[in-house]
C-alpha cells in the first residue's frame, strides 16, 4: 500500500481518538478511498490489518455502502442526483443526455476510461436542481443541454476532474 | 450474582403462570424451562453464541408491575394486585432477560401476528425447494412456518436468484437462496473457532454469505455451522442429496478422535452409518465437534476390516480360537500391549487376563498436537480407564523397547496384542516372528498379518460399552449399526478367555453383569453403578490419586489441567 504521507499521518492520529479501533472502520475506509480512489482488496487487508480485524470485517463494511467502491473511476467521476427534487427538475433526462454524448450506461464506467457516470442520492442543493457533480465540483441547474455542453468539455478534457490536489 | 457466587432466582410469570429462574436468563430459556413443550421460536439465537437479535422470530410481548412515578408505590387493580404495565410493542425473547415481577405473553394475538409477519418477510424470497432440500425435515424455517405461517403467499413478484451451490470450504457447500441470513455460522466461525472468515456482503435482498476471497472456511470446526444453520443454506458437501433425515435411526455415541469423548449422535440405516453430528453435553462438549471425528464412521466399511475369528490364517468359531488362545496364555510368559481405544470394560477384561496369565502390561500413547478446543493432545478416547481399571499403572509410553529386549532375550513366548501395530512400535516383524501373537482388533495390520490367533473386534459404532474422558467421565456409547456379520461384542469373547485361565466355566455374560463384576471390583466406580445407571451425559468419577499423573492435555475447552487438580484436591462441598 502506497499511502500519501498525509493519510498516513491522518490515519494513526484518528485511530487513537476511538476506544475500540473497530470503531474506526468506516473513517478509515474513507480516508483510503480518498487516497487511492477506490478500495482494491489490498485497501481492504491493510485497513483490517491496521485495526487488527480480519479483511471480512471490512469487506463488510465496503459492500455495503453506496459511497464507498471497489473499482477505479474514469477521469471523471460524475454523479448525478435522482432524489426527489433533481428528478422531478429533469435529472433523468439529464442523466440520459450524459449517457448518450458520453457513450456510458450509468453505473458504469466508459471504455475510454474518462468516464464513471452514476445515480447518487441528495447533494443537498435542492433549490438549484438538478444538481451533478463531476468529481467535487458541484454543477446547478443542469438541464440536457446544460448536460450535453459538460459532456463536450468532458470530452474536450477541458473541464477540470474536480479532484482536490 | 450473589455474594457466594451462585445465581440467585427470580420470579417471573409467563402466560399467566409463575416460574422461577435464575437471574440473566432470556426469555426464550425461561420459556424452555417451563416445559409442557412450550417453546419461543427463534433462528438467530443459539445458546452457545452470543445474541445477535437479527430475525425477530422470538418476539413476545412483555409487561413489568407498575409503579407511581412520583411516589414509587405499586399501582394496584380493584382486586389489590398490582398492575402489569404492557409494552405497547413486542420485543425480543432472546434479548430480554429475567427480570423480578416481569410478565411474558407468548401466544397473545399480537405475538402471533408477529410471527406471521416474520415468517412471511423470510419466505419472500425462499426458493421453498424443501422437496430437494438436505434440511427437510430438521429445518426450522419448516417447522415454522407449518405452525406460524399463514399457508399461502400473497408475493407475486419474482424471487431474487442467487447463487444455489457456492464452495465456502472444502467440507462446506452454501445454497444462499435459502440464508436468512441469521449470522450464526458468522458468530460461531468468530467466537468459537476464532477464525473470523464469514460475513455477509452487499446488502438488503441482495445480502450474501461470503468468505473473504482467497479465503476458505477450512478449519476442523466447519461442519458445526452445518449444523446450526436453521435452514438449508449450510449442507455439508459429504451428506448432500445422501439421505433424508427422516429415515435415519438416531443413536447416542461418544467421539473416538481424542480424551475429550465429545458427544455424538450416529445417524444410520438399514446398517449403514450416513452422518456425525454433535450432541449437546455442556460439561463435555457444549454442543460441538470436530469435523475430523465425524469422518471417523468411514472406517466401518473399509476393506482392511476383520471379518473372521482365525487361527493361523484358517477360519475357526469364536469357542475354538478363545480356547487356543487360552492355552496360549496358560503357557505362561505372557506379554500383553493393551489399548486405550477399548472400552472400560474391555479393558476391565483384559486386566482379568492380564493377571490370570500373569502378563507383563504395556500400552502405548498415541499425542497429537491439541487444537484447545474439542481435540486434545491425547488422541485415545480411553486411557483413563485403563488407569481406573488398573490395566496400566503409569502413563503410556510412545514405543515397545523394554518389550523387545523381552522378546529378543526369550522372556516373552506369546504377545496378546490389542488394535495396536506393533511393528511400527520397535518390535521388527523378524522380532515378532519369535513370539506366538494373538491379535484383537478391527481392522489388519502388519501385526495381524503375521498373528497367530485374529479375535476381531468390533468398532465404537456396533458395540455398547463406556469410555471414561479426560475429566474422568464415564460415558457410555450405544451400538447404532450391526458389526461385519458373525463378530460378536468383544467382552463376550474375553470372558471366554478370562473363565478358564481361572479355571471357571465360561458364563453368557451380559453388559449388565460385567457391570456388576466392575461396580463390585473398582473402588473409584460406586457399587450402586450399573450399565443401565449410567446417564445419557455421562456422570463423573473420583480420580483419586490418579489425577496426580502428569497427563498429556492441556487447556481446552472443557478442562483445565491445573483448575482440575485444584477442584480434585478440594474438599467436598467447598
Amino acid at each position: 500500500m502506497n499511502l500519501k504521507p498525509e493519510t498516513t499521518e491522518k490515519i494513526d492520529k484518528l485511530v487513537p481518538r476511538y476506544p475500540t479501533k473497530r470503531s474506526a472502520a468506516l473513517p478509515l475506509c474513507h480516508l483510503v478511498q480518498e487516497d487511492q480512489g477506490y478500495l482494491s482488496n489490498e485497501a481492504i487487508e491493510w485497513i483490517a490489518q491496521r485495526l487488527e480485524l480480519e479483511p471480512i470485517n471490512i469487506q463488510e463494511i465496503v459492500t455495503f455502502y453506496p459511497m464507498l467502491r471497489t473499482e477505479p473511476t474514469g477521469k471523471y467521476h460524475v454523479r448525478v442526483c435522482r432524489t426527489l427534487p433533481c428528478a422531478l427538475a429533469g435529472a433523468y433526462q439529464t442523466c440520459h443526455r450524459l449517457e448518450k454524448e458520453l457513450n456510458v450506461e450509468v453505473g458504469h464506467t466508459s471504455e475510454d476510461g474518462l468516464v464513471t457516470l452514476e445515480y447518487v442520492e441528495c447533494h443537498a442543493d435542492c433549490g438549484r436542481a438538478p444538481v451533478v457533480m463531476v468529481g467535487e465540483e458541484e454543477y446547478t441547474d443542469i438541464d440536457p443541454d446544460k448536460a450535453g455542453e459538460l459532456a463536450a468539455k468532458m470530452k474536450s478534457g477541458e473541464l477540470s476532474d474536480g479532484m482536490p490536489d | 450474582m450473589s455474594q457466594n457466587g451462585t445465581v440467585e432466582n427470580v420470579t417471573i410469570n409467563i402466560d399467566g403462570q409463575d416460574v422461577s429462574v435464575p437471574q440473566g436468563t432470556n426469555i426464550i430459556e425461561a420459556v424452555k424451562m417451563v416445559g409442557k413443550g412450550k417453546e419461543v421460536p427463534h433462528y438467530c439465537y443459539h445458546p452457545k453464541l452470543s445474541v445477535a437479535g437479527n430475525c425477530r422470530m422470538c418476539l413476545v410481548e412483555m409487561g413489568m408491575p407498575m409503579k407511581d412515578r412520583a411516589t414509587g408505590e405499586a399501582i394496584l387493580d380493584e382486586d389489590g394486585n398490582q398492575k402489569i404495565g404492557w409494552m405497547p410493542k413486542p420485543t425480543i425473547g432472546c434479548a430480554t432477560n429475567a427480570a423480578p415481577g416481569m410478565h411474558i405473553k407468548t401466544n397473545s394475538p399480537m405475538v402471533k401476528e408477529s410471527r406471521n409477519g416474520v415468517t412471511e418477510f423470510l419466505l419472500i424470497n425462499h426458493p421453498l425447494d424443501c422437496p430437494i432440500c438436505d434440511q427437510a425435515g430438521e429445518c426450522r424455517l419448516q417447522e415454522f412456518s407449518a405452525e406460524h405461517g399463514r399457508g399461502y403467499s400473497r408475493f407475486i413478484e419474482d424471487k431474487n436468484v442467487k447463487p444455489k451451490r457456492t464452495r465456502l470450504g472444502p467440507r462446506v457447500t452454501l445454497d444462499d437462496e435459502r440464508c436468512i441470513l441469521c449470522s450464526r455460522c458468522v458468530r460461531f466461525s468468530k467466537e468459537i473457532v476464532d477464525d473470523d472468515v464469514l460475513g455477509f456482503v452487499d446488502r438488503g435482498t441482495y445480502s450474501t454469505l461470503t468468505c473473504y476471497p482467497g479465503k476458505e472456511l477450512e478449519n476442523n470446526y466447519s461442519l458445526n455451522t452445518v449444523d446450526i444453520c436453521p435452514v438449508g443454506a449450510l449442507t455439508s458437501t459429504d451428506f448432500r442429496f445422501k439421505m433424508r433425515v427422516w429415515f435415519l435411526k438416531r443413536t447416542n455415541s461418544i467421539c473416538t478422535e481424542s480424551s475429550v469423548g465429545a458427544n455424538t449422535e450416529i445417524w444410520s440405516r438399514e446398517g449403514k452409518i450416513y452422518r456425525i453430528t454433535p450432541r449437546r453435553n455442556d460439561a463435555v462438549n457444549d454442543t460441538w465437534m470436530t469435523d475430523s471425528g465425524r469422518a471417523l464412521y468411514k472406517a466401518v466399511e473399509s476393506e482392511d476390516r476383520l471379518t473372521h475369528y482365525t487361527i493361523g490364517g484358517v477360519h475357526k468359531t469364536p469357542e475354538d480360537v478363545a480356547s487356543a488362545a487360552v492355552d496360549l496364555l496358560k503357557g505362561g510368559d505372557v506379554a500383553m500391549v493393551a489399548s486405550a481405544h477399548s472400552s472400560v470394560e474391555e479393558q476391565f477384561y483384559y486386566k482379568a487376563i492380564a493377571e490370570r496369565s500373569r502378563a507383563k502390561v504395556s500400552l502405548v500413547s498415541h499425542y497429537g498436537e491439541g487444537d484447545g478446543l474439542l481435540q486434545s493432545e491425547d488422541r485415545t478416547p480411553n486411557l483413563r480407564g485403563a488407569l481406573l481399571t488398573g490395566l496400566i499403572d503409569q502413563l503410556p509410553e510412545a514405543e515397545l523397547s523394554p518389550l523387545a529386549r523381552g522378546i529378543n532375550s526369550g522372556a516373552v513366548k506369546t504377545l496378546l496384542v490389542v488394535n495396536e501395530d506393533v511393528t511400527a512400535l520397535g518390535i521388527s516383524p523378524d522380532l515378532l516372528s519369535k513370539v506366538k501373537v494373538i491379535y484383537v482388533g478391527t481392522h489388519t495390520n502388519d501385526t495381524a498379518k503375521d498373528a497367530d490367533i485374529v479375535i476381531p473386534s468390533l468398532m465404537v459404532f456396533e458395540k455398547d460399552g463406556t469410555f471414561i474422558n479426560q475429566t474422568f467421565r464415564l460415558q457410555k456409547f450405544k451400538t447404532a449399526v450391526p458389526g461385519p456379520s458373525g463378530i460378536r461384542p468383544d467382552f463376550m469373547v474375553l470372558e471366554k478367555i478370562a473363565a478358564p485361565l481361572a479355571d471357571e466355566k465360561p458364563a453368557a455374560v451380559t453388559l449388565d453383569e460385567v457391570w456388576q463384576r466392575i461396580a463390585a471390583k473398582l473402588e473409584s466406580i460406586q457399587d450402586s453403578l450399573t450399565w443401565r445407571g449410567i446417564p445419557d451425559e455421562g456422570i463423573a468419577l473420583e480420580p483419586g490419586a490418579l489425577v496426580e499423573l502428569p497427563f498429556a492435555e492441556t487447556k481446552n475447552l472443557k478442562y483445565d489441567p491445573v483448575a482440575f487438580k485444584e477442584a480434585q484436591s478440594a474438599p467436598a462441598g467447598a
